[in-house]
């Protein structure tokens, strides 16, 4: 939607090309980077590596931790409970609307992803292959609202909303996906660009309509770049932050999503708060609303390695 | 867009551009943007024209009537303290934030690329962070950070260092916040990681025949070599940090009763505010317009400056 989120998606486009490019060069070792060749160069390399990555898991073993261990024990950063509990995972339920939660930015993020991966593949098509006045300066414009900061336009789309009655619904926080999203235009119709004209020749031929060409071929020949952007837009919908306030924090707690969810929860437990500090069931939320974003990047990352690598071996 | 040719080629050349469109396919093309179409007049033109308006109102929820108001809430921009003071606390936040992302993730990406073989799994590693919801971020953070508690505090205090009130001393607010962004960095980690491939092995070998050590490798092949990488990590994540809103409100602005310290109402925060909580549309739309000016001016600059350092293939 802005240029914030760009770089993540462009980060994980170059990851992926870079993946497969990796697979491409997997004989030709060396190529690329200079790297050095003394042993004990390697050692102290891997010996530096090894510790940041040891410094980046750290949080997340911190975290597992203090989901396990009682309220007096949260605060100990011993990355072994002293004793280890399972009820904060079951008690969680009963303190937390959690489960209205996941499944409110469950349907949200399915929505949000749905749309914009539908609604930009259409607009990138027809950017892609058919010419007509204007396309050049069009698509420029395209690119330009990916420079626009959300700011500028917060208050008028709340209006507009205020205005088609939909606010302390849902539809604000996907509506726009409707029309499509500059960066993921962008992704999709590089990604047409690289499908051979012939073919789409070919089936005007056979009599195709131009909705037949987008719908029986370059949708399904589409799919991984469908999937990436699916898979981008899905987890900057479940981070959204700043459209659950505008638009949800008024309502009721079972209407939250995720991030006003557990940014609530982190005020309600605090003891400046009145609470009792019960941030075992803020961490146990915590760990369960990152397990989806880790299980998906699991299953994304070798998905989009395997697409983008049969792209390569095409062309 | 327009060229300076006289009125009479520019018709003649535009009716010879016509004949080149199909007509039929010309309105195919049009119906399949107008999705996009739709949703730019209506929620990004539309959107901008009627922010600009608004800015120039005194919009009153209860009635949604805007009334002109003339220049007042740009002047009241210049009055209230606390527009300056976030600006002041925005831009000293993107002035510490960028170089550091910057550096760490240029070095944590030579690190892989130097080593090679194995180094996915480390990828992966420093990517988890980028796939954790900021909320989750931040609630172990806010708890890591504790003055008192923190596991980072324990830790300096075993290498004999006292550590700061990271979330309580307005001085360290905003390094809180980098610390929190620099764990999350492998977005430009991985840019730089693609751009590190792309240099030509040739260019390190014959540099390494002349008798250039790596330092000076780094300085006259990589740096020159990665700098298109750089200029745009640098202009996004400047573009960012002006915007930053998520990781101060989840840790200084959630709670609604008790008032943080000033040192961490960033812009984006008073903005929202503004505009949410004193529901003071005019005056935040007003805020918007001046913070898209900031960075435009600011990207403009990088832009400028860019063009003296960065080298683009086939420039020459």
């Amino acid at each position: 939607m802005s240029v914030t989120h760009a770089p993540q998606a462009a980060s994980l486009a170059a990851e992926y090309s870079d993946a497969a490019e990796s697979e491409k060069r997997r004989d030709r070792r060396g190529a690329g980077f200079y790297r050095g060749r003394s042993t004990i160069g390697k050692v102290i390399l891997w010996i530096v590596i090894a510790a940041f990555g040891l410094l980046f898991l750290y949080p997340f073993a911190w975290l597992l931790a203090a989901s396990f261990k009682p309220r007096g024990d949260v605060f100990d950063n011993r990355l072994i409970p002293r004793t280890i509990t399972l009820s904060n995972y079951v008690e969680v339920w009963n303190q937390l609307p959690l489960l209205s939660w996941l499944l409110n930015s469950i349907v949200i993020a399915l929505l949000a992803a749905g749309l914009v991966a539908v609604s930009s593949s259409v607009v990138a098509f027809g950017f892609a292959y058919f010419k007509f006045p204007g396309r050049g300066f069009l698509f420029g414009l395209v690119l330009a609202t990916m420079m626009l900061p959300g700011a500028v336009t917060m208050v008028p789309q709340y209006l507009i909303w205020k205005y088609l009655g939909l606010l302390g619904t849902w539809v604000p926080l996907f509506g726009m996906n409707l029309f499509g999203s500059a960066f993921y235009i962008f992704l999709q119709r590089q990604f047409f660009l690289g499908l051979p004209r012939e073919l789409f020749e070919a089936a005007r031929i056979d009599g195709a309509s131009y909705w037949g060409l987008f719908r029986r071929i370059a949708m399904p020949l589409s799919i991984p770049s469908f999937i990436i952007v699916f898979i981008f837009e899905f987890q900057a919908s479940w981070n959204n932050l700043q459209a659950a306030l505008i638009y949800l924090n008024a309502g009721s707690v079972h209407q939250f999503t995720v991030p006003l969810g557990i940014s609530y929860a982190m005020t309600l437990f605090s003891p400046t708060n009145g609470g009792h500090g019960d941030y075992q069931y803020v961490m146990v939320a915590a760990l369960l609303v990152t397990l989806p974003m880790l299980i998906i990047f699991a299953f994304g990352q070798r998905y989009f390695v395997e697409g983008v690598a049969t792209q390569g071996r095409k062309g | 867009m327009t060229s300076a040719t006289s009125l009479g080629t520019a018709t003649a050349s535009r009716s010879r551009r016509v004949r080149k469109y199909n007509k039929r396919e010309a309105i195919a093309g049009y119906l399949f943007i107008s999705p996009w179409i739709v949703g730019f007049l209506v929620f990004t033109l539309g959107a901008m024209v009627y922010s600009l308006v608004i800015s120039f109102s005194d919009y009153n929820l209860a009635t949604n009537r805007a009334t002109p108001a003339g220049f007042g809430n740009y002047a009241q921009l210049l009055q209230d303290p606390n527009v300056m003071m976030s600006l002041g606390n925005t831009l000293f936040y993107a002035v510490l934030a960028v170089p550091l992302e910057i550096i760490f993730a240029l070095f944590l990406a030579i690190l892989l690329a130097k080593v090679g073989r194995g180094s996915s799994v480390m990828r992966t590693i420093f990517y988890l962070p980028k796939m954790t919801p900021a909320v989750a971020t931040a609630s172990v953070f806010l708890l890591l950070l504790n003055g008192n508690t923190g596991a980072i505090n324990k830790a300096l205090g075993f290498f004999g260092i006292p550590g700061p009130q990271w979330l309580v001393d307005p001085n360290w607010v905003k390094p809180s916040i980098v610390l929190m962004t620099l764990w999350g960095v492998s977005g430009t980690m991985v840019i730089f990681l693609a751009a590190l491939k792309n240099v030509p092995r040739d260019l390190y070998e014959v540099a390494s025949i002349d008798g250039a050590g790596p330092v000076r490798q780094f300085f006259n092949i990589t740096l020159p070599m990665i700098s298109g990488a750089i200029f745009f990590n640098v202009i996004v994540l400047t573009i960012a940090a002006l915007q930053i809103f998520d990781q101060a409100y989840l840790l200084f602005w959630r709670d609604q009763t008790n008032a943080s310290t000033d040192a961490s109402l960033f812009y984006g925060i008073y903005l929202f505010q503004q505009a949410f909580r004193q529901f003071n549309f005019g005056f935040a739309a007003a805020m918007a317009w001046l913070l898209f000016v900031i960075i435009l001016i600011i990207t403009l600059v990088q832009v400028k400056f860019s063009n003296r350092f960065v080298y683009y293939e086939g420039d020459n």
